[in-house]
C-alpha cells in the first residue's frame, strides 16, 4: 500500500467523479439509498450533501492514518472512522433539519455501510495522500449529490408533479404516480446510467472497458482469476 | 424473416405465412371485438383506438428512423400493440394518458429491448399496468354504456367487483358486454368469436388459452366448494351439501370467465409468440400459471389487475419454461 508513484493529478481525481466514474451511475455503488430516497428532490439533495460530508472527512482521516492502521484490521478501523463522521452529521441534521431527518429516515445512520465511502477508503484514501484524498470524495461526494438530486428532481416532478414541494406541473396533468414507486425508481436509474453511456461514447468515440485493476480490487485477495480483468 | 438462410433442424416445412399474414390474421379476429366496443361505448372508443393504434405505429416508425434501424413498421405488429393497448383502457380515459401508453408499449416495453421478437413481456400488458399503478384514479373510471337511457356515461363498478349473487347472474349481459369495463373486455361473444378465429385458422394454438380459462374455471369452483366446508359437520356431510349448491357454484365461476379481461387475455394477450412457451408441454405450464395466479389475485386480492399482473408475471417465466420444457431431438441422449 501507498505505492503509487506517478503524481497524482488533483484537477483529475475531482472531474473523475462527477461523470467518468460516478459513484452510482458508473461504479454503481450506493445503490440502495439512491433508489431509497430520491422520491423527492430535496432529499435527494440533504442525502448527498450528508454522504459528501462524511466521504470528504473520512477520505481525509483514512488516509492520514493510512500508515498506522494494520492491513489486517483496516476494514473495522475503516468503519469507526466513518462511523464516527455518521453520528456527527446524523447529530448536525437532527438538530438543524429536522425535516430531513424525518424524510431520510433510517438511511441516514445507514450511510456508515454506504459502499461509495468503504469503495473510496480501500480503493483511494488508503493508498494515496491526504489532499488527493480530500479531492476525490469531493468530486465523489459531488458526483453522488448530482446523480440523487438529478434522479429525485426527475422522479418528483414526473410522480408528483412538484419540485421542491413547489407544483410545477399544471393541475389537469396528474402525475405519474408509478414514478414514484420502486420500480419507477429503478427505471429511472436505468435511463440516467444509459444516458452516462451514451454522453461517454459520443465524447469519447467508444465506451471504454472498464477495470479498476487488482490493485484497486477489494476483493483482489481471494480471487481466483487473478489478472483476467485487465485482458 | 424473408432470409433464405435457415438452419433449423429437421423436418424443413416451409409455407408463405410472415409476420405481416399472421397480424393480418390477428387484427380480423379484433375486428368483431372493436365493433362492439365501438356499439357499447360510442365514438369514445373509435376516437382512443385511433389514436393509440396511430400513436403506436408512429412511434415505432419513429424511433426505427431515429436509431436508423430496419423499418419495421410494415409487419403490422404495432398496429396489433395499439389494438390490445386501447382494448384495455376505459373509454373516458384523457388521450394524452393514451399517447404515453403507446409510448411505453412501444419505445420502452418493445424497441429498448431490441423490437420485434425480443421484448420481454406482451408491450401491450406492461402499458397497461404502468398506467394502471400511476393513474389508478382514471384507469378505473368506466362509462356505463350509452343504452341506460337518460344518463349519458355512468360510473360504476365492473360486474367483477360488483357482488354477484348466484341464480342472479346477467349472463346476456355479459354475453352482450353491456356493462362496464375497459373497451374490449365487456363483450364475451366478440372475443370468443375472435378466438375461435385464430384457433380454427392456426394462429395460436389451443392450448394457452383452454389450460387458462379451463384451469381457472376449476380453481374457482373448486374454492366455491369447499369454503362452504363448516367444521362442525363432518367430511360427508359438508360434501353433499355443497355437491347440492355445485351448479351455483359453476354459475359463478363461469360469470368469472366472462367479466373481467381474463377472455381479452387468454385469446390475445397471453398467446403472444414471443412471449409465450414453444413447446406444448411448456404451453400447459403458461396456462396452468396464468391460471393460478389470476385466481389467487382475483380471489384472494384487492387489485383489479388479476389477468394483466399473472400474463406478465409468466411472461418473466417463459424464458426458464423453454428451458425446462425443451423437447428432445429424436434419438439424442437423455
Amino acid at each position: 500500500m501507498g505505492k503509487s508513484t506517478t503524481k497524482p493529478n488533483r484537477a483529475q481525481i475531482f472531474t473523475n467523479g462527477l461523470i467518468k466514474e460516478n459513484p452510482s451511475l458508473r461504479l454503481v455503488l450506493g445503490t440502495c439509498p439512491t433508489l431509497a430516497v430520491t422520491t423527492m428532490a430535496f432529499n435527494g439533495v440533504g442525502m448527498g450533501l450528508a454522504a459528501t460530508f462524511v466521504l470528504i472527512c473520512s477520505n481525509i482521516v483514512i488516509s492520514a492514518l493510512r500508515k498506522v492502521i494494520p492491513d489486517k484490521v483496516r476494514l473495522p478501523a475503516f468503519i469507526t472512522v466513518i462511523a464516527s463522521f455518521v453520528t456527527i452529521v446524523q447529530f448536525l441534521v437532527k438538530a438543524y433539519v429536522p425535516a430531513l431527518d424525518s424524510a431520510l429516515g433510517v438511511f441516514l445512520p445507514l450511510i456508515t455501510v454506504n459502499c461509495i465511502i468503504l469503495g473510496r477508503a480501500e480503493m483511494f484514501a488508503s493508498k494515496n495522500d491526504v489532499l488527493s484524498s480530500a479531492f476525490d470524495g469531493l468530486g465523489m461526494g459531488l458526483g453522488f449529490t448530482f446523480t440523487l438530486t438529478l434522479m429525485a428532481s426527475i422522479r418528483e416532478i414526473l410522480g408528483a408533479g412538484t419540485f421542491f414541494g413547489i407544483q410545477v406541473m399544471p393541475k389537469a396533468v396528474d402525475p405519474m404516480g408509478i414514478f414514484i414507486t420502486p420500480a419507477g425508481g429503478f427505471f429511472v436509474f436505468g435511463a440516467l446510467m444509459a444516458l452516462v453511456v451514451f454522453i461517454e461514447t459520443k465524447t469519447t468515440g467508444k465506451p471504454k472497458k472498464r477495470s479498476i485493476g487488482c490493485e484497486g480490487c477489494p476483493s483482489a485477495g481471494s480471487c481466483q482469476s487473478k489478472g483476467e480483468c485487465d485482458k | 424473416m424473408e432470409n433464405n438462410l435457415i438452419v433449423t433442424s429437421s423436418p424443413h416445412i416451409t409455407d408463405n405465412s410472415s409476420t405481416r399474414k399472421l397480424m393480418g390474421q390477428v387484427i380480423l379476429a379484433l375486428v368483431p371485438a372493436f365493433a362492439a366496443s365501438v356499439l357499447i361505448f360510442g365514438t369514445d372508443a373509435l376516437l382512443l383506438t385511433g389514436v393509440t393504434t396511430a400513436a403506436c405505429v408512429g412511434f415505432e416508425f419513429l424511433y426505427c428512423l431515429l436509431m436508423k434501424k430496419e423499418q419495421t413498421v410494415g409487419d403490422l405488429s404495432a398496429v396489433v400493440t395499439g389494438l390490445l393497448l386501447a382494448f384495455n383502457l376505459p373509454s373516458t380515459l384523457p388521450l394524452w394518458i393514451a399517447l404515453i401508453g403507446a409510448f411505453i408499449a412501444i419505445v420502452v416495453v418493445k424497441q429498448l429491448f431490441g423490437g420485434i421478437g425480443c421484448n420481454f413481456a406482451n408491450p401491450a400488458i406492461v402499458a397497461r399496468i404502468v398506467l394502471a399503478a400511476s393513474f389508478t384514479g382514471r384507469m378505473t373510471k368506466y362509462a356505463f354504456p350509452s343504452s341506460y337511457a337518460g344518463v349519458d356515461a355512468l360510473a360504476g363498478a365492473t360486474p367483477l367487483a360488483a357482488d354477484l349473487q348466484a341464480g342472479n347472474v346477467p349472463f346476456l349481459d355479459l354475453l352482450l358486454g353491456t356493462h362496464g369495463g375497459v373497451l374490449g373486455e365487456t363483450c364475451a361473444l366478440a372475443l370468443i368469436l375472435g378466438g375461435v378465429y385464430l384457433i380454427v385458422t392456426k394462429v395460436i394454438s389451443p392450448v394457452i388459452p383452454c389450460v387458462y380459462l379451463g384451469g381457472y374455471f376449476i380453481l374457482h369452483f373448486l374454492y366455491q366448494f369447499f369454503s362452504t366446508f363448516t367444521p362442525g359437520a363432518t367430511f360427508m356431510q359438508n360434501f353433499i351439501y355443497a355437491v347440492n349448491y355445485s351448479g351455483d357454484f359453476a354459475q359463478l365461476a363461469a360469470a368469472q370467465l366472462l367479466s373481467g379481461g381474463i377472455l381479452l387475455g387468454a385469446f390475445f394477450m397471453a398467446t403472444d409468440y414471443v412471449t409465450s412457451p414453444f413447446t406444448v408441454k411448456g404451453k400447459w405450464v403458461f396456462g396452468i400459471g396464468l391460471a393460478i395466479i389470476t385466481f389467487a389475485i382475483r380471489v384472494f386480492g384487492t387489485s383489479a389487475e388479476g389477468v394483466s399482473f399473472a400474463i406478465l408475471f409468466m411472461n418473466l417465466l417463459v424464458p426458464y419454461i423453454n428451458n425446462l420444457t425443451r423437447q428432445k431431438p429424436l434419438g439424442g441422449k437423455k
